[in-house]
């Protein structure tokens, strides 16, 4: 089968495109950085693509919220298009602010139909400051999510000001019940962060890093797979080689956020 | 005064993060604060119906954790106090511009964007506090300069229904025409208008030309002789930002002593050319000295540009302002380079008075005249930057802190920016850019205000009238997103332009007239000019500084498709004239011509000016102590002082990951300690990489600032080769920050440094590529008893290093990686303690003040490049498992910091350390000699890599361990050091732990 066509979002302060594009490169599929207002001026353009990514970024600065006027963008311009492309057999993927515009746009979790409510939120980290950081996050084995099959735990960096995941007692249980919370940040050791600092960077409810919708087909997520697809990227690169040179073990070339893409690309072969 | 219709409350329904950080940060203070609560409010006035306000409020909330009030205020229970923040008239609001954007959106209007939206932030306040606690607090939250706050108690509040409508609207009535001025005055007079400004018609002056007697009468005899005129105002306030100091540097470029073609032609320049033309086919400059950065060769396909620059005196005044100006400022320098070049990382660098310093000082003889506390410029600019940088999704993994008292009248901010661009674009040579007669001259980007006009001289009228507040600006890092991607990525690639250029200092009069020269003259039409408010006057259009602007020039060939791309990418763009070849520089002003002068004139017209300068390094006696018998407590404390200890709190908020290019990052090891290296790969199919560093050494000026200059390139350049950096494709950049430079000593101190710059450039065959100077750092006020104080800070130069590394993999980190390896040292260590950090350390100790010394390093360039050459081959051949330069606090720092990085201990026996002459242990220990570096090696590759260095001096000094215990033993056999990493690491994290 051909490769699967990727269309990755740009424009108004989205910034994370370029190496979401490469990392969909480099497991196989076929991606394209277009510009909202491009899809916007010719909406068919979706139909022929079969993943659609919100890479991360600071789309409007932030201001009023984070992702919520790139989400108010879409609503009022390219709202139909977006739920006709969700209805098909397509995939969907945001990180970090792009998991900010599909929470705002009520994409994720998506627990009431038909989908488009806001029923979580993204909000100021606990420290109420950007962090930048490596975290260990440990993955739902229960969920039917396509992006993380076959993974079991993740090292990848988060770099946000707003991923404090927040929801009623309702929706979490929800949420649990479905196995919707797809990634969660946990301590070296394996254990769940419990929202201690910075093993839990932001304060999030029940160390949520990642949610899906319904279907296991669209998943939102605050760590960043795309700045962990070659193992030189990795914090800990030249211990690792050390460690593995002593041993004799082979130095891999990749690095561990590739597989999710690689997933995608799975998903349709 | 104005008022909006609408005001839309946004408040919490949970319990918000910014309340309880501020309120924690509040009660650090030692304000009695119990509880604190924020709310963002909008101001519309836009006549919008109910049904549509609703939809708006709607837009603007986050249902699940927000709610909203519309024109009816928030009230929460019995509070204390509200303050209200709000900006100043004029002042960039970028939420309200999103916000505008979004109504515009939403309704398909068009809205006015300097009067339809603005926003405050109200701050509700329970606690135990009186009317001087909150206004205190308030000055915690706000900086008058460019905001305006209101204080109501409960009750107030209440009664008045909370803060009203009011809108900060720019209201000017300035004069729409230009004047003549006449120059047939006397030379006191003439004087008065180059320091003070032009004359208003009440007689009042505009603020400093900053032209000085010799130029003014250059001016004079030029309109009088060749004009047979008088001069506009439009042509002498452009004059004097095209010869500006800032400008022109015209203190780098005078007559100094003997040298009659300035240093910075006689020294930087000169050692560029020299390396060029010696190097031959190896020379890896690309351009240098004539774009708005340096440019080398990155590979076969593309090119790495570099600059820095400062942003002293703006962020002084508004530290969060001054400093994202400043970074997104010098974002477009990487922008502007060549045909444009991608931005792929940024550095950083402040320079600050101790945050802990809580005595004030003040501008004038008047309790209101308060500067800002260290801390509050500490935390202002690092903010500055961690918004600028992020938001423009750029990574900022490099930088420092520096801290000393002189820099408490003014900071340095240093801000640089790294760009990748392909070598060749459509055939044809992307890094050279000419504009050509005929094009248009196009400006993108935001509109024109009075922003920047004469700088801070405008200051206190802002404060009081609807006139804007120009002293500092807000960067709009979005605007700049749309237009650097829109360019970048698109228009260069297609071909669509000439030329690019940034509106920097001097806005459109020095980047239309820099342009010109590529085309040999232009036509502006200053009405074309888009303007944020109406009333600016044509000589403000024309030189003001209002940021986020490009000048392009577009042939008509492609304008349609160039203005299209502009308009889909939602980056506004005008046509303000074209560009001609008829040697002049012609401004029009609605029909009349405003400006009209001989570009050369323009360019080359300004006189040398002859200045002397008196020189001779200073001598500190000795200081007289003993070496202490036990150095445990000295050897912690030294890793938790203000220049040593762990920075992470900026590292980790200043997103270094993005892009996917960080290979070595900002904080090194398990032990996460702060690299004085990062290494990017700015293309990641590539596996080369971009080594960036710096060196600075402001206490050495106090001793001799020949061998400052010349420590700050050994170790920009050691620091580089440290972490992998090819020797021979390494280039430097020099920031000089200089301070009262019209006095002969300070003028000997910095031709010293730049005679330095010359002899060690040279030596290690590192050009110069880029450069900045800033001359006049010094503050003049009062101190917290109204004595009058001249503070100068002390003359510093930081030197960065940017250098090309054959292949990432063979990068190295700081930290130990094993038990067992053995620790090497490479280089000899001197009794040069001279400026150190650890006899600052005891001299407050031991006296409450530092103490200087005379024993400042010396470079020993052809001993250190044999140095450099082997630790280059060995992580070329993969033998070093650990690699560190040794700076500031010496070896003990450097073995500090490597074992805190690995969560490793380490047994050290100085007596294996090759030295000179030393018969302390202290000495050895914290002695900051140049050219060394301290690596560990796995036990299996000892033979190999002794092999490797039988040619330079070198010692294996010590051994890895995992009992968590750094162990030293001193000269006499005896330990000196017996110390847990766990504490050690602790202490270092320790100094900034409340930041």
């Amino acid at each position: 089968m051909a490769k699967p066509k990727a269309l990755i979002l740009t424009g108004y302060g989205i910034n994370c495109d370029e190496e979401t594009r490469f990392s969909f490169e480099l497991a196989g599929a076929n991606p394209t950085i277009i510009h909202i207002n491009d899809i916007i001026e010719n909406k068919s353009l979706l139909n022929s693509y079969q993943i659609f990514a919100f890479p991360g970024g600071f789309s409007y600065g932030d201001d009023t919220g984070s992702g919520k006027a790139l989400a108010n963008k879409i609503k009022h311009n390219l709202y139909e298009e977006m739920m006709s492309f969700i209805n098909r057999d397509t995939l969907m993927i945001g990180i970090c602010n792009g998991f900010q515009v599909m929470v705002n746009l009520g994409i994720v979790p998506g627990l009431s139909q038909p989908i488009g409510n806001v029923e979580v939120s993204l909000e100021h980290n606990a420290t109420f400051r950007f962090q930048c950081r490596w975290v260990d996050l440990i993955i739902n084995p229960h969920s039917n999510c396509v992006f993380t099959k076959g993974i079991e735990r993740l090292h990848i960096p988060v770099a946000h000001g707003e991923g404090n995941f927040i929801a009623p007692q309702h929706i979490i249980d929800k949420l649990t019940k479905n196995n919707q919370i797809i990634m969660q940040y946990i301590k070296p050791d394996g254990s769940l962060a419990q929202g201690q600092f910075p093993y839990n960077p932001n304060g999030s409810i029940m160390d949520i890093a990642a949610i899906s919708d319904t279907t296991g087909r669209i998943m939102g997520m605050m760590p960043h797979p795309e700045r962990h697809v070659y193992f030189m990227q990795r914090d800990d690169w030249t211990y690792v080689r050390e460690v593995s040179k002593r041993q004799n073990k082979e130095i891999p070339q990749f690095g561990e956020g590739l597989q999710i893409f690689k997933n995608a690309v799975e998903y349709y072969k | 005064m104005e008022l909006a219709n609408y005001r839309i409350e946004i408040y919490y329904t949970i319990p918000d993060s910014r309340g309880i950080v501020l309120k924690n940060k509040l009660h650090h203070l030692g304000f009695h604060v119990h509880q604190c609560v924020r709310t963002d409010n909008y101001l519309i006035n836009i006549p919008l119906t109910d049904i549509q306000i609703d939809k708006v409020a709607r837009a603007l909330i986050q249902p699940v954790t927000q709610n909203y009030t519309i024109n009816n205020p928030y009230v929460p229970d019995h509070f204390t106090y509200a303050i209200e923040i709000g900006y100043l008239p004029g002042v960039t609001d970028n939420v309200a511009h999103t916000t505008r954007e979004m109504i515009e959106d939403i309704f398909k209007i068009h809205c006015d964007p300097e009067k339809c939206v603005f926003t405050s932030s109200t701050y509700f306040l329970w606690g135990d506090l009186n009317g001087e606690d909150v206004h205190e607090i308030s000055l915690e939250l706000y900086n008058p300069l460019i905001q305006r706050a209101s204080i109501l108690t409960y009750n107030d509040y209440s009664a008045r229904k909370g803060f009203g409508n009011f809108i900060p609207v720019v209201t000017l009535h300035e004069d729409s025409k230009a004047e003549e001025v006449s120059l047939d005055v006397s030379q006191e007079e003439l004087i008065a208008l180059g320091k003070e400004g032009i004359k208003n018609p009440d007689g009042t002056r505009r603020g400093p030309l900053a032209l000085d007697l010799l130029s003014l009468e250059a001016i004079r005899k030029y309109y009088k002789d060749i004009e047979k005129r008088n001069p506009t105002d439009v042509e002498l306030e452009s004059i004097a930002q095209t010869w500006s100091e800032h400008c022109k540097h015209t203190i780098f470029a005078a007559q100094l002593d003997d040298i009659k073609d300035g240093i910075f032609k006689h020294y930087i320049k000169e050692a560029t050319l020299r390396i060029r033309r010696e190097k031959g086919k190896h020379d890896i400059c690309v351009s240098v000295f004539s774009d708005n950065a340096g440019g080398i060769e990155f590979d076969d396909d593309y090119v790495i540009a570099d600059k820095v620059e400062t942003h002293n005196s703006p962020s002084a005044l508004d530290p969060f302002g001054g400093a994202i100006t400043g970074i997104v400022g010098v974002n477009r320098d990487a922008i502007g380079f060549g045909l444009g070049a991608k931005p792929v990382a940024n550095r950083y660098g402040f320079c600050f008075a101790n945050p802990f310093d809580t005595k004030p000082l003040y501008k004038s003889k008047d309790t209101n005249s308060k500067m800002l506390s260290p801390r509050r410029i500490m935390e202002g600019v690092i903010h500055g930057v961690n918004v600028g940088g992020n938001c423009s999704g750029i990574p900022t993994p490099q930088g420092f802190v520096y801290f000393d008292d002189r820099y408490k009248g003014k900071p340095l901010v240093f801000v640089g920016t790294v760009g990748l661009i392909p070598k060749k674009i459509k055939g044809k040579s992307s890094v050279h850019k000419k504009a050509m007669p005929g094009d248009n001259i196009v400006m993108v980007g935001g509109r024109v205000g009075r922003d920047g006009i004469h700088g801070a001289t405008f200051s206190s009228e802002a404060l009081t009238s609807g006139s804007p507040a120009t002293a500092v600006q807000i960067g709009d890092p979005i605007t700049q997103k749309k237009f650097s991607d829109a360019i970048v990525k698109e228009a260069r690639d297609k071909g669509l332009y000439h030329s690019i250029t940034d509106n920097g200092a001097g806005g459109l009069s020095c980047s239309v007239s820099e342009m010109a020269r590529e085309a040999g003259g232009f036509i502006v039409y200053l009405e074309k000019v888009p303007l944020k408010y109406p009333g600016l006057s044509p000589w403000q259009i024309w030189v003001s500084e209002s940021q986020e602007r490009m000048t392009l020039s577009v042939p008509d060939e492609t304008l349609e498709d160039f203005l299209n791309l502009m308009k889909r990418r939602g980056v506004e763009a005008w046509v303000i004239g074209k560009f001609t070849d008829s040697g002049r520089g012609i401004v029009y002003y609605n029909g009349e011509i405003v400006f009209n002068i001989d570009l050369h004139f323009l360019h080359e017209g300004l006189p040398q000016k002859k200045l002397s300068s008196t020189y001779a390094p200073q001598s500190h006696p000795y200081p007289k102590f003993d070496d202490p018998d036990n150095v445990t407590e000295h050897f912690i404390a030294m890793v938790k002082r203000l220049n040593t200890a762990s920075f992470e709190f900026i590292s980790t908020q200043y997103d270094h990951e993005v892009q996917g290019n960080s290979v070595i990052k900002p904080l090194q090891g398990k032990g996460k300690v702060n690299g004085n290296t990062t290494v990017i790969r700015p293309v990641l199919k590539s596996t080369k990489g971009v080594v960036l560093s710096q060196g600075l050494y402001p206490s050495y000026s106090d001793i001799d600032t020949y061998w400052m200059a010349a420590c700050s390139i050994d170790t920009a350049i050691r620091n580089a080769i440290a972490t992998g950096c090819d020797f021979d494709r390494l280039a430097i950049l020099d920031n000089f920050c200089w301070c009262d430079s019209t006095n002969p000593y300070r003028l000997g101190q910095l031709k010293e440094a730049a005679r330095a710059c010359y002899d060690f450039a040279v030596a290690y065959k590192t050009p110069f590529i880029s450069g900045k100077d800033s001359m006049f750092n010094d503050f003049k006020g009062y101190d917290e008893n109204f004595n009058e104080v001249f503070i100068s800070v002390p003359p510093t130069l930081l030197i960065s290093s940017i250098g090309v590394v054959s292949d990432i993999a063979y990068c190295q980190t700081l930290d130990f990686k094993k038990a067992g390896d053995y620790i090497y040292i490479l280089g000899i260590t001197r009794d040069e303690l001279g400026g150190s950090e650890y006899l600052a350390y005891m001299g407050e100790k031991l006296s409450g003040e530092k103490y200087i010394g005379d024993t400042i390093p010396h470079v020993d360039t052809i001993v250190n490049t044999k140095v450099y050459r082997v630790i280059e081959k060995a992580l070329r051949e993969g033998l070093i498992a650990s690699s560190i330069s040794i700076e500031r606090g010496g070896i003990a720092l450097a073995l500090a910091k490597s074992a805190m990085g690995g969560l490793l201990g380490a047994n050290i026996n100085l007596r294996d350390i090759p030295q000179e002459d030393i018969h302390r242990n202290d000495t050895l220990l914290f002695s900051e000699s140049q050219g060394r570096i301290l690596v560990s090696i796995e036990p299996d590759n000892k033979s190999k890599f002794e092999k490797l260095c039988k040619d330079i001096t070198f010692a294996k000094i010590g051994q890895v361990t995992d009992n968590s215990l750094i162990t030293i033993t001193g000269l006499n056999g005896k330990e000196i050091v017996s110390a847990s990493v766990i504490d050690l690491h602790s202490a270092y994290k320790s100094t900034f732990s409340e930041f």
